[in-house]
């Protein structure tokens, strides 16, 4: 009996530890690289205006948070990504839906949309700045444009690939309309339509980037040009960390909503 | 209060053909089912067994030819019908009691609940269709067609893909619940003792066509040991597999 409660025991510890381990596993590589970093600017291998030590770039953090700008540039620039997103993928389920239920609407339009597709919208930029300067709209309208085809294209092809045995039997037991396209197809369409947001997301931040060293006078693609001209090097891979960081946030909330969503998936 | 007697529809197939392209899958078919019949019907895989069940559904129109309930002659889906598929097609994003009240008011979701004991799951209704086995799936979709008492229930091999045991235990419940809400029920099968258990007349559909319509004639329940149920079953299969 007491050999058997030691065994159950034992079982947990090592379930237990095996626990942490898995999550202590992923930051494994981050923590060699931020110690082979600190040894090699310490040293003097990289000099420090190639690439700054880890120290400087804490300091760089701390001063800028102490001073606001650090909070008000990471504002901004969550502002103008989440915008641009919600307009983007908003029109692009919208649209997605159109042409995933109506055929009239899918051969009106999916040409077009396709056509634009196949522009890289980040070539759109010097247009951008032409129409609407270094404002806000500029970016948001980038964002927006570079969001709307992966949810665009998902969406569609979730809604086009869902059970078609599923809807006959919707059919039958007296579904139609409404009530078949919130019971059946867009849950089917689901997890389709989370995958194109997902990418969406990364979609989001790589515009956003681009567009606020280009073109822009706040945010922190600015901040890291603005450090740039200063030779600032710790603010530079500050503003490049964050977007790491930004970029893993954004990620985790889709994996959430995935979660949510998608539960019935699950063993 | 005539309406509880004759529960079930009664069906008349006036001469359905039904191609496609230039394959005539039914060619002049030609039947009548009495309210609260139990008819199966079987055939050769690719016979028209199916295509025929859809025509009666109102799934598929017929090329020429129709059916009529009740007298009426039928056009599109109805209420009054419901279909058990050979795949259970539950929403797995739906659990197991939103499955079985699907399409239901909110206020009825009590007769889900009833369904659901009817068919032996009491205490599943939180579960996810994708955690049930096959045959609990199965009774699932039985308890969903039946919720909202059927007139006409059409099952399309809906045991085909269980094993064995579980078959029969699902050809028990059918029969008991066929029995006690007296609707018409129309059963495709390639399983001839699955036939002769539940129907009170076999259709053999071969080329299209009916080719034998009989009566079983036994006592319920029925014993698939006895040796009347051997000869009937005999009999359908060697029509089917042409021995003499």
């Amino acid at each position: 009996m007491i050999l058997y409660c030691m065994g159950k025991n034992l079982k947990s510890v090592v379930n237990e530890m095996a626990k942490t381990l898995r999550t202590i596993i992923p930051w494994i590589i981050p923590v060699i690289l931020m110690i082979l970093w600190q040894i090699l600017t310490t040293g003097g291998i990289i000099p420090a205006n190639v690439f700054p030590r880890p120290i400087d770039v804490i300091q760089a953090c701390v001063d800028l948070t102490r001073n606001g700008q650090l909070g008000s540039n990471i504002a901004i620039s969550a502002e103008r990504a989440l915008a641009g997103f919600l307009i983007g993928g908003g029109l692009g389920f919208i649209l997605g839906l159109l042409n995933g239920l109506f055929t009239l609407f899918y051969r009106f339009t999916d040409t077009s949309i396709q056509m634009i597709r196949n522009i890289p919208h980040l070539a759109l930029l010097p247009l951008v700045i032409v129409w609407f300067g270094v404002g806000e709209s500029g970016k948001v309208f980038l964002v927006a444009l570079g969001v709307l085809f992966p949810v665009y294209i998902n969406t569609l092809h979730g809604i086009r690939s869902v059970d078609k045995r599923l809807i006959e039997m919707g059919r039958v037991y007296g579904l139609k309309g409404f009530s078949l396209f919130t019971s059946i197809i867009l849950p089917g369409a689901l997890s389709s339509i989370l995958i194109g947001i997902r990418y969406a997301l990364g979609v989001m931040w790589l515009t956003l980037i681009v567009a606020e060293t280009v073109a822009a006078n706040s945010g922190i693609g600015y901040m890291a040009m603005n450090a740039r001209d200063f030779m600032q090097m710790n603010i530079i891979v500050l503003s490049i960390i964050i977007y790491a960081l930004l970029g893993k946030i954004s990620d985790m909330i889709a994996k959430f909503f995935e979660h949510l969503f998608l539960k019935w998936d699950r063993p | 209060m005539e309406a509880t007697e004759q529960h079930g529809v009664s069906i008349k197939i006036n001469h359905i053909q039904k191609s496609f392209g230039q394959a005539h899958i039914l060619k002049d078919v030609n039947f009548d089912i009495h309210a609260g019949e139990f008819i199966a019907i079987v055939g050769k895989s690719g016979c028209g067994k199916s295509t025929l069940l859809r025509q009666i559904a109102g799934l598929d129109a017929p090329t020429s030819g129709s059916v009529d309930y009740d007298g009426r002659s039928q056009k599109g889906l109805n209420p009054d019908v419901r279909i058990m598929f050979q795949d259970s097609r539950l929403l797995p994003w739906k659990r197991v009691l939103k499955n079985v009240g699907l399409g239901l008011k909110k206020g009825d979701i009590d007769k889900a609940r009833a369904a659901l004991q009817s068919v032996g799951l009491s205490g599943k209704e939180r579960e996810w269709p994708n955690s049930l086995s096959g045959g609990q799936q199965q009774r699932v979709a039985l308890a969903r067609a039946l919720v909202r008492s059927p007139r006409l229930l059409l099952l399309d091999e809906p045991l085909g893909a269980l094993d064995a045991l579980t078959r029969i235990d699902m050809q028990t419940l059918i029969e008991s619940i066929w029995e006690k809400d007296k609707f018409t029920a129309i059963l495709v099968t390639h399983d001839v003792t699955e036939a002769v258990y539940l129907a009170d007349r076999i259709i053999l559909i071969e080329d299209g066509a009916v080719k034998l319509d009989k009566k079983v004639d036994l006592p319920r329940p029925r014993e698939r040991g006895s040796a009347a149920f051997a000869g009937i079953a005999g009999d359908v299969l060697d029509q089917i597999l042409h021995r003499e």
